[in-house]
């Protein structure tokens, strides 16, 4: 019943988008606030219906109902509520439902948000939002219904993937799509000032806390996908350039760009048609990457619920949806009137670099993405583009991006003092040399590119903090005065640093993991011991134990470290017999920012029992990870900038309005 | 992930993960050409697996390949040598890194090209003064009016 409840909610979905599409652009055309309103009815009023469908669907995974196919494939009454409840997204059918929530969410926060939008931008931007959640939720309704039922419901359900029983895979995905689909309000808004001919600061501004929202997500989306990698694949990578990470990345470049640039175009008026251009682009690479993941043209190790007979759908939508944006563009974008001039020499000039870098860095990944594809079309010959290629191309374009990076924000708007930003850099540029230097000389010996790495971690952190003491003129003035200044500082400016000084980090913690990274192998028997960097590992039995939906065997080790005996830890290894699957459950020990890792391995036979103990020390870890939320709360700390909260235009005029009338 | 490959490797392959790059049991007595093989070893695809190297992979082709590369590396082959070993039975799909072929100019040329051009474009732009539009009929005169408001008072 509730089942078949979602799926009238979700043709509701479907229908009450098209409305929003059909009301909102009427209301456009004919200038009626009837209809606009009317328009921005039906936005929440599909929010609520595909909610309704989503959490009908949960329903459907807590209570077990395997009548429902999509149940029955992917759940097992044995399964922990949290992954009965992650089951939901961890599915093709499921996942594509959560998107369409999450599109026509959007919409709605448009619509309830947007009081101080101008009467013609928005119901454009809320008729584009409409269009495009008619065409996810068609697809979903029509080519993808999680709602169909099973002539004969099976008495179990086939389990959830073993290795995406785990928390933070759980909540990855809600994130990711968050992040992906928050573009889709930057895409219609992009489309809205095409259609009215107007790019100026004021649309930018309306454009930022949106593509700042979606980017804060998508980071951390990003980042919980990475650590998942790290600790369930069992050997501590966290980067494969695998299609599927690609896909993900490619809209998080995309949004980067469409951040600076939407900036230059905000204060300056300047680079109307490449923010844009950007705007669409960010959207169009979400739904590449929905295409690339779910249609299963590329191989990866990330790929879970893949359909090819799908995928053609998904690209046509990708074609109506991006080939409609960018015939738009081709069409109106020669009128945009260019704004503000400015020097080379200026923090628009560096926004411009900024941008010139990541477009590179975009296309790179894209081309390394779809190249092999392209390459086998077209001569039939199958090539491999992995992280080798990677380093090798994206490297250097990032490492010059970063390089020029703490310049930008002590240059001046206009006209900037390049001499000046250098001089203020001297520290910065001091520290890192002098850290990079005893690097090559004392900490790894020879190792050339990790010592390029820390130096220009280092430089990212100092150069970042160099243009906040700065503006807080911390030094000149008395200490007391510097804290009021750098508590006074907008939250943007602190934001902006967080976020860079969160790249520096992440920088110094991916540099110093893989280039330090220590590995012991050994097989051991009860009492042996083996050593990685500093610490022994003592091994003290393996036993067996029984989890909710799995048997393990679980091996404790004991820790001594430098400052004497530490704890035991106990890796495990899970397996599932609904699946009948096995999985490795590492250990992880973690001291300070590094990484004691430890993964049990088989057990050999003939002679006395033995384990194969793999433990790895992975210095500095934890940065990795931690870097990139830090620029994700930079990202947020921007987003609470009293600037650009939301609505804070209309608020500001009703109360200009009001003291005039006073 | 270890999914996608488990399907791949068969039934049985899930009920023993292998071991990966780094097992005793593989290694080389040698430590630096154990060195190199582990190098060449993330530059060679598991043909099996999801985008994985040899080096991460647990199938059991990996380990295949681990040996195969193991024991030309233990021959005293070169880094090229053993690739062009593995290129000549497997195709350029084994290696990780395509080659710097005609074939892949697009692909190792494009990024650079990109960034080389657009930084040209910019260049030039920058160069050249912005034309400035002419001023109206309208602010003819009142330059003019203003002109001649300044002109000292004879």
């Amino acid at each position: 019943m509730i089942a078949e409840l979602g799926a009238f909610a979700l043709l509701l979905a479907f229908v009450l988008s098209l409305a929003q599409f059909g009301l909102s652009a009427a209301g456009r055309i004919r200038r009626d606030a009837g209809l606009r309103g009317a328009g921005e009815g039906a936005s929440v009023g599909a929010f609520i219906a595909s909610a309704t469908a989503f959490f009908a669907l949960m329903y459907a995974f807590v209570t077990s109902d395997f009548s429902v196919s999509n149940v029955a494939a992917n759940s097992h009454s044995d399964q922990p509520l949290l992954y009965r409840v992650a089951a939901t997204w961890g599915s093709h059918e499921g996942s594509m439902l959560l998107w369409c929530m999450a599109l026509s969410g959007f919409g709605m926060a448009v619509a309830v948000f947007g009081k101080g939008l101008p009467t013609t931008l928005k119901p454009l931007v809320l008729a584009s939002q409409g269009a495009l959640g008619g065409l996810f939720m068609a697809y979903t309704a029509f080519a993808s219904n999680p709602f169909v039922r099973l002539a004969t419901p099976p008495v179990e359900g086939a389990a959830l993937n073993p290795i995406l029983q785990d928390p933070f895979m759980a909540i990855h995905p809600p994130f990711l799509y968050t992040g992906y689909v928050g573009f889709s309000v930057v895409f219609s808004f992009a489309v809205a000032a095409l259609i009215e001919g107007r790019v100026d600061a004021a649309w930018a501004r309306w454009v930022r806390p949106w593509t700042l929202a979606a980017w804060s997500f998508l980071t951390v989306g990003i980042t919980l996908g990475s650590f998942w990698a790290y600790y369930e694949l069992g050997w501590g990578g966290w980067w494969f350039w695998d299609p599927v990470e690609n896909a993900s990345f490619m809209p998080w470049l995309a949004g980067t760009a469409l951040l600076h640039s939407a900036i230059v175009t905000e204060k300056r008026g300047a680079l109307p048609g490449w923010t844009v251009f950007l705007a669409l682009t960010a959207f169009t690479f979400s739904m590449l990457g929905a295409f690339l993941v779910r249609s299963g043209v590329l191989t990866s190790v990330h790929a879970f619920a893949v359909d090819p007979t799908r995928g053609v759908l998904l690209l046509t939508i990708l074609g109506i949806a991006a080939g409609s944006g960018f015939a738009l563009f081709a069409w109106r974008a020669p009128s945009l009137k260019a704004g503000g001039l400015f020097a080379p020499i200026s923090r628009e000039g560096a926004l411009v670099v900024n941008n010139l870098f990541l477009a590179g860095a975009l296309a790179t990944v894209a081309l390394g993405t779809l190249y092999p594809l392209i390459r086998q079309a077209m001569t039939g010959e199958a090539i491999s583009v992995g992280a080798p290629f990677f380093a090798l191309t994206f490297g250097p374009l990032m490492a010059l991006c970063l390089l020029v990076l703490p310049f930008g924000p002590l240059l001046s708007w206009k006209r900037g003092d390049l001499l000046g930003a250098a001089q203020r850099l001297f520290v910065a540029a001091g520290a890192s040399l002098l850290v990079g230097l005893a690097w090559l000389l004392v900490v790894q010996p020879g190792k050339g590119f990790s010592a390029i790495g820390v130096v220009l971690g280092i430089w990212l952190v100092v150069g970042s903090l160099t243009e906040l003491f700065v503006r807080a003129r911390v030094g000149v003035v008395g200490s007391g005065e510097a804290w009021r200044r750098l508590t006074n500082l907008p939250r943007g400016t602190w934001g902006m640093t967080l976020a860079h000084i969160g790249l520096g980090v992440f920088v110094l913690g991916a540099v110093v993991e893989t280039s330090g990274r220590i590995e012991a192998a050994q097989a051991l028997t009860v009492g042996q011991s083996l050593q990685v960097g500093a610490y022994t590992l003592t091994l003290k039995g393996v036993e067996a134990v029984q989890g909710p939906n799995y048997t393990a065997d679980r091996g404790t080790l004991l820790v001594t470290g430098p400052h004497g005996p530490g704890g035991a830890m106990t890796p495990e290894r899970r397996f599932y017999p609904v699946n009948r699957q096995a999985t490795s459950q590492v250990a992880i020990d973690a001291k300070g920012p590094s990484d004691l890792y430890v993964v049990l391995g088989e057990q050999r036979t003939g002679g006395q029992p033995s384990w194969l103990i793999r433990a790895y020390w992975n210095p500095w870890a934890r940065l990795i990870f931690g870097g990139p939320l830090l620029m994700a709360l930079g990202g947020l700390i921007s987003l609470s900038d009293r600037r650009l909260r939301i609505a804070a235009g209309a608020r500001a005029r009703a109360r200009l309005a009001g003291e005039v009338a006073a | 992930m270890r999914l996608a490959r488990l399907i791949l490797a068969g039934a049985f392959a899930a009920l023993s993960l292998c071991a990966a790059s780094n097992d005793p049991a593989e290694r080389l007595p040698d430590p630096a050409k154990e060195a190199r093989a582990r190098a060449l070893f993330k530059e060679v695809r598991c043909l099996v697996c999801q985008n994985e190297s040899i080096d991460d992979s647990e199938a059991d082709l990996a380990e295949d390949l681990r040996k195969v590369v193991r024991q030309q590396v233990a021959e005293g082959r070169s880094d090229v040598e053993v690739k062009r070993y593995l290129t000549d039975r497997y195709g350029e799909f084994v290696l990780l890194k395509p080659s710097f072929s005609l074939g892949n100019a697009v692909l190792w040329l494009t990024p650079f090209v990109l960034v080389l051009g657009g930084g040209a474009i910019l260049v030039v732009r920058a160069r050249r003064p912005e034309p400035t539009a002419p001023l109206s009929p309208d602010e003819e005169k009142r330059l003019a009016a203003l002109a001649k408001a300044d002109e000292p008072v004879a």
